[in-house]
């Protein structure tokens, strides 16, 4: 027990201590810009006053390590500093636009990780089967689509043709949850499309790998039913890969939004993130990074946790 | 309700055979095509008998053994003959009829116990799940039963054994549990399948006598697959010697073993009897190595504690131990792998520095290594040529055509035709080629000593015996010294002048050959030397009764 | 016997010399060529006419080494049709002679030799490999020639915004009245072209790194496996934002900071490979015998992990290829007015909401995604028969 509570506070303190260094990077990335934020900013046509002023407006007069310990301070209370495009406060920017960006990765978690699963442990069952093959070229394919492709195909048929889903997702908080789970469908069906075969794939080759182990050849020599052998001998040494392999989808599930939330111009995070990229509107570019980079590093870390409570070795030592 | 259906099925006046197989054909697959590998092989087996399959590798033994389950590993495929067990004919039954025989009338012990159980259930779990699921009896039933087998298996702790996970068992008793796993619905044939390679030997003895006195008890018929003569001969009540999918000879135990008919049988029960001729006295007092009180450790496990031996020219000096006895971690200090921390290692009186990174060319040269593994000893991507000529190239500065007559001249000192080898890839070359190839890069270098770690272990024993023999010339046409580590009391037996026995990072024992094996002997040693099997079929039992008697 | 040693002596001898003699009669021909094009621009000419004979003198030495089959008199002659190309270019466009299109070239070269030399496995290939392998030559052949085969200019304007498909514009123009075939072609180059020379850095900065730690060990390891830990925690595209942001889109960035992101992915690989040589006693061995860093990762783990690198570069490949068209496609990748299928997509975008009656409209910025798309499928089906076959040789 003492083992793999040590490894579990292990893990958890080497994801704070990585959240730490991330936001460090993300901050120098910043202080690393060559020239003057203030001048590019303001252009070449403001006068020295301005700049100076804005500089001051923007802490820069501070040596760095100052503005990093007041910039991490404000972050752990919650505030994210001002936008320099329309001066709003980020944390409101935030505070919709990240849930709305969680609501649609939700929606494509619940239609992917069901069915990609099934698909996986079907397609190891019946390995080399015409299902197995037409299930690995389609997926195959899936994989190396571009996200733009998948969902300007959709629209073109579903959107456009069909006009059964609306193409542009615009949701807020007015209307009604299902109303919201419509209007988002087709970008949450872009990113099943393309999150699914990952899964899938990976799903079924940890079981494939699994089933040419001795134990599950004991197993069969033991005259169990095929069901009970994947149920009760390969699934639960399999937990660890496949916790591992939903856990990087959910990751990035909620990273790969950015392009499809461009492309149906849903109002989420992602789409926040690359307008302020274009507009090099610094502080709101560095909290968006910053929230992604978070759900990211805590998922994963969620999946490490998790795979090592699976470890019957670790579980039961000696 | 099993057992009555049995003793019925034999008051039926039903026959005595338990099983049949008729001109049996495995095809593997490899290549991109099907091969046979089993070419028509007729067994017949009885109830309550116990046939012994041997052969070496390649033979087909162990596939034939689960053929009798009616199963093919995947790549393998049953491409003819019938096999007929109690009537029903296997290879024309439906998957829900095998599954109805198999664990309930026909079980399997696998070769590692550690592998076949799934770390993910308790031991008692997974006995009980084929008397349950073939409805023979409840659970609670069967875990009695369990307690019970493993009582008779002289497990520790029978009531509370099974309650663990298979990680926290050792591999002897892990085997012992599969034995009784396989036990649980007391089968009519059980599949043996070299169930006791992977055990050391005073481990195996054990494990042997236990399968032997459960087999009794029952009365179950039994295919006992080995690569071991001398093991199958305490075990089996008939043998079957094959050798490439075919049978070679079969018959009785005793008459195999004291009057063969087939040279392949006779070359396998002569396997050990090679014997080094006696030699002078190590002249000289300073030895070409000698290793100096060494202790080391793996992180902060102590692996080697005091160690000391001396190694003279010309001369071959055993180190015999089971696994975790420190005997190729010495090689590792010698090599300057793993630095000591304490004591030293001398060359011709002069101390080697401890880690080899720091030692001269000259002296990596002196020292060459060869491995237990021949597969993964030499780089699978590069040619012969290139393999024995590096080290001409590296330490001697040989180029050119005259490393190519070199290379060629090793080649013929290895016994393998130049023209022929010279050109190969390590993948097409055999197992014991592959260790000729170790053995001529290693003398390519021009070395005094060469540390020998297990050469013979991972080969076929008409293989290794070659092996040993080349070994043996070489030392006398070139004046070689060997340091030789194995577990194998034969190979000690056959090559070494002087012996070194070693247990848990000590050295227990050591002299000159005839000191050593001739009582009175270590305790240790003693238990070492009297746990190797021989090729007497009462050997086993006579072992058990000394050693009972003993306490 | 003897009578079936002499027929394969033939049927070895006759093959050899039906390629050299293809290859001496192109080369004959190129210098008719040169003789003919000498008066416009001397130097540029002798020099071209230079690297044309050695290239053909490197092609002859090699052939005469290479193992023959019945295949490689088919890829000879698809040789000697791609070289009579180079002339073509040589002697007819002078001025838009490119490295780029010379590195095409060699590029499509390369692929040949390796159909020769691997006919026999080729040979059983699945069918989807095969469409894998006629893809990927293709978009090589239209990449290395773009500048012959496109009608018009790259950023050439030719006619009004948005001209239907058919006629003088084979698909049309685009937003801003350039020829879409033209800039597909161009994409080709554009958009591959970066693509690959990004997964190659990416190659040898986390290949070299990743063998290297696997060698030495110890703290270079793990001062390594920590920084690319750190690396790898932040999700690549919105670290890739976030560094653009600051340094700017320029194409040098573009591939420097996604050749370092992706170089994590491969130095974890090329290291977890590597690993599992360098415990094998044959390394062990080399050591020992007091072999130098160099020569263990040349001669003793690099041959022994290619075959997982060689599916890692094609998975990678397809990887920054979909990564870079991603950031096209947001606008902060390659920058107007170099075309590329990414912010072709993007340019062209609109047209898909007027599709509901005229299907054609939609093509417009479809077929630059399916351009990608059927790329990235080319390599992974390939890439897919490859592992599938290296796992197959292991068992």
């Amino acid at each position: 027990m003492s083992d793999i509570g040590k490894m579990v506070a292990q893990r958890l303190g080497l994801g704070l201590l990585t959240l730490f260094v991330v936001s460090l990077i993300i901050f120098l990335g910043v202080e690393l810009l060559p020239g003057d934020i203030a001048q590019e900013i303001l252009g070449q046509a403001a006068t020295e006053e301005t700049v100076a002023a804005f500089r001051r407006e923007l802490g820069l007069n501070l040596p760095p390590h100052e503005r990093y310990i007041a910039w991490l301070v404000n972050l752990l209370q919650g505030d994210f500093g001002k936008s320099l495009a329309n001066k709003r406060e980020i944390s409101e920017l935030l505070d919709v636009r990240l849930w709305n960006t969680l609501f649609l990765a939700a929606v494509a978690a619940v239609i992917s990780v069901p069915l990609a699963l099934t698909l996986g442990i079907l397609a190891a069952l019946y390995r080399n089967s015409i299902f197995d093959r037409a299930v690995n070229i389609m997926t195959l394919s899936s994989i190396s689509f571009p996200e733009f492709f998948v969902a300007y195909i959709l629209i073109l048929f579903l959107a456009v043709n069909l006009g059964v889903f609306p193409s542009i997702s615009n949701i807020s908080e007015e209307l009604s949850f299902g109303e919201r789970v419509y209007r988002c469908i087709l970008p949450a069906l872009t990113l099943t499309l393309v999150v699914v075969a990952h899964m899938m794939r990976m799903t079924r080759a940890a079981i494939i790998n699994l089933l040419a182990s001795p134990y599950i050849e004991m197993a069969r020599l033991k005259g169990l039913k095929p069901g009970r052998i994947i149920v009760k001998h390969a699934l639960p040494n399999a937990l660890a890969p496949i916790i591992n392999v939903v856990a990087i989808n959910l990751a990035y599930l909620v990273v790969g939004v950015v392009i499809v939330e461009v492309v149906f111009v849903y109002p989420g995070l992602g789409q926040l993130l690359v307008d302020s990229v274009s507009k090099r509107d610094i502080p709101v570019v560095q909290a968006c990074s910053l929230v992604f980079a978070m759900t990211y590093i805590l998922l994963n870390l969620l999946a490490d946790v998790l795979s090592i409570l699976s470890n019957p070795r670790l579980l039961h030592p000696r | 309700m099993n057992a009555e259906a049995k003793t019925t099925a034999k008051t039926d006046g039903q026959s005595d055979v338990i099983l049949t197989m008729r001109g049996l054909r495995i095809e593997g697959y490899a290549d991109e095509v099907w091969h046979e590998i089993v070419h028509g092989v007729d067994v017949t087996l009885r109830r309550g008998e116990v046939l012994g399959l041997i052969g070496e590798s390649g033979a087909g033994k162990s596939t034939i053994g689960l053929a009798a389950m009616g199963f093919a590993r995947d790549g393998c495929r049953i491409s003819g003959g019938q096999i007929i067990f109690d009537g029903i004919d296997l290879t024309k039954a439906s998957d829900d009829e095998l599954r109805a025989l198999r664990g309930s009338r026909i079980a399997y012990v696998a070769q590692s116990a550690a592998a076949a159980f799934n770390p993910a259930h308790r031991l008692i779990d997974q006995y009980c799940e084929a008397p349950v699921q073939h409805g023979i009896m409840p659970r609670s039933e069967a875990e009695a039963d369990a307690k019970d087998l493993y009582g008779r298996l002289q497990l520790p702790d029978p009531d509370g054994i099974g309650f663990r996970y298979p990680h926290q068992v050792s591999g002897g008793q892990l085997q012992r549990a599969m034995t009784a796993m396989a036990m649980a619905c007391r089968p009519d044939l059980i599949v043996f399948d070299e169930p006791t390679t992977a055990l050391d030997v005073t481990t195996q003895i054990e494990v042997l006598a236990a399968i032997k006195n459960i087999v009794q008890q029952f009365d179950t018929a039994a295919l006992y697959i080995t690569h071991d003569l001398a093991v199958v001969s305490q075990m089996a009540d008939r043998i079957m010697v094959l050798r490439y999918g075919n049978l070679v000879e079969e018959g009785e135990t005793r008459p195999i073993v004291e009057d063969p008919q087939k040279d392949y049988t006779r070359d396998l029960l002569a396997v050990r009897t090679f014997r080094k001729p006696p030699v002078d006295e190590p002249e000289g007092d300073i030895p070409l190595l000698r290793v100096e009180n060494v202790t080391a450790a793996y992180g902060k496990v102590p692996v080697l504690s005091g160690v000391s031996m001396d190694i003279h020219e010309k001369r071959t000096v055993a180190v015999v131990g089971e696994s975790g006895s420190g005997k190729s971690t010495t090689a590792r200090v010698i090599t300057g792998l793993l630095p000591p921390s304490e004591g030293r290692v001398l060359y011709e009186g002069q101390a080697l520095d401890p880690t080899y990174r720091k030692r001269s060319k000259d002296e990596l040269r002196r020292l060459q290594m060869i491995y237990q593994m021949p597969d993964t000893a030499i780089n699978p991507r590069q040619r012969v040529r290139d393999i024995i000529g590096r080290p001409l190239e590296f330490y001697l500065a040989i180029r050119g055509e005259e490393k190519e007559a070199r290379v060629r001249q090793l080649l013929q000192m290895i016994e393998l035709d130049p023209d022929d080898f010279i050109d190969r890839h390590p993948g097409e070359l055999s197992g014991g080629q592959k260790q000729r190839i170790c053995i001529a890069r290693a003398l390519a270098a021009e070395p005094e000593l060469i540390i020998c770690d297990e050469v013979t272990s991972a080969l076929d024993q008409l293989v290794a015996e070659e092996i040993l023999k080349l070994l043996q010339r070489l030392q006398d046409d070139l004046g070689l010294a060997y340091m030789f580590i194995t577990h194998d009391l034969a190979t000690v037996k056959a090559i070494a002048d002087e012996i070194v026995v070693m247990l848990a990072g000590e050295v227990v024992e050591q002299g000159p050959k005839q000191e050593i094996l001739t009582p009175p002997h270590h305790e240790y040693t003693e238990l070492l030397l009297s746990s190797v099997p021989e090729m007497d079929p009462d050997w086993l039992d006579r072992v058990l009764e000394d050693r009972a008697a003993a306490i | 016997m003897t009578m079936a040693v002499a027929g394969s002596a033939f049927a070895g001898q006759s093959s050899p010399w039906v390629s050299r003699i293809a290859v001496a009669a192109v080369h004959f021909f190129v210098i008719v060529l040169f003789l003919g094009s000498v008066q416009t621009n001397t130097w540029a000419a002798i020099l071209g006419f230079l690297a044309i004979h050695a290239y053909s003198v490197a092609v002859l030495v090699y052939w005469s080494r290479m193992a023959r089959s019945a295949a490689g008199d088919t890829v000879i002659v698809a040789l000697t049709v791609e070289y009579l190309l180079i002339c073509v270019l040589f002697w007819e466009l002078f001025s838009l002679w490119a490295w780029s299109t010379f590195f095409g070239l060699v590029l499509v070269q390369i692929c040949a030799f390796a159909m020769v030399r691997y006919w026999r496995e080729l040979r059983h290939a699945p069918p989807t490999a095969w469409f894998g392998m006629v893809v990927i030559l293709i978009y090589v052949m239209i990449a290395a020639t773009a500048p012959i085969i496109a009608p018009f200019g790259e950023t050439e304007i030719v006619a009004s915004e948005y001209e239907p498909w058919g006629g003088k514009f084979l698909m049309g123009t685009d937003n801003l009245g350039r020829d879409t075939l033209t800039r597909i072609i161009y994409g080709a180059r554009n958009t591959v072209g970066f693509a690959f020379v990004t997964t190659v850095l990416a190659f040898v900065l986390g290949g070299f790194a990743g063998l290297l730690a696997a060698t030495l060990r110890g703290w270079v390891d793990q001062a390594l496996g920590r920084l690319v830990d750190i690396l790898m925690a932040i999700p690549s595209l919105i670290f890739a934002l976030l560094i653009l942001t600051v340094v700017g889109t320029s194409i040098m960035s573009l591939v420097v900071v996604i050749a370092v992101l992706d170089s994590t992915r491969v130095f974890r690989l090329a290291r977890a490979v590597a690993m599992n040589v360098v415990v094998l006693e044959f390394v062990e061995a080399a050591n020992l015998r007091g072999e130098g860093l160099w020569w263990i990762i040349r001669r003793e783990i690099l041959p022994n992990v290619m075959p997982p690198l060689v599916a890692e570069f094609g998975l990678r490949f397809c990887f920054v290829f979909l990564f870079i068209s991603a950031l096209s496609f947001l606008g902060l990748g390659i920058q107007p007015p170099t075309a590329d299928w990414g912010s072709m997509v993007r340019d062209n975008a609109t047209l898909i909401s007027f599709a509901a009656g005229d299907f054609q409209l939609a093509l417009t910025p479809l077929v630059p995604a399916a351009a990608i798309a059927l790329l990235t499928v080319g390599v992974n089906f390939v890439v897919d028969w490859f592992l599938h076959k290296a796992s197959g040789l292991k068992e």
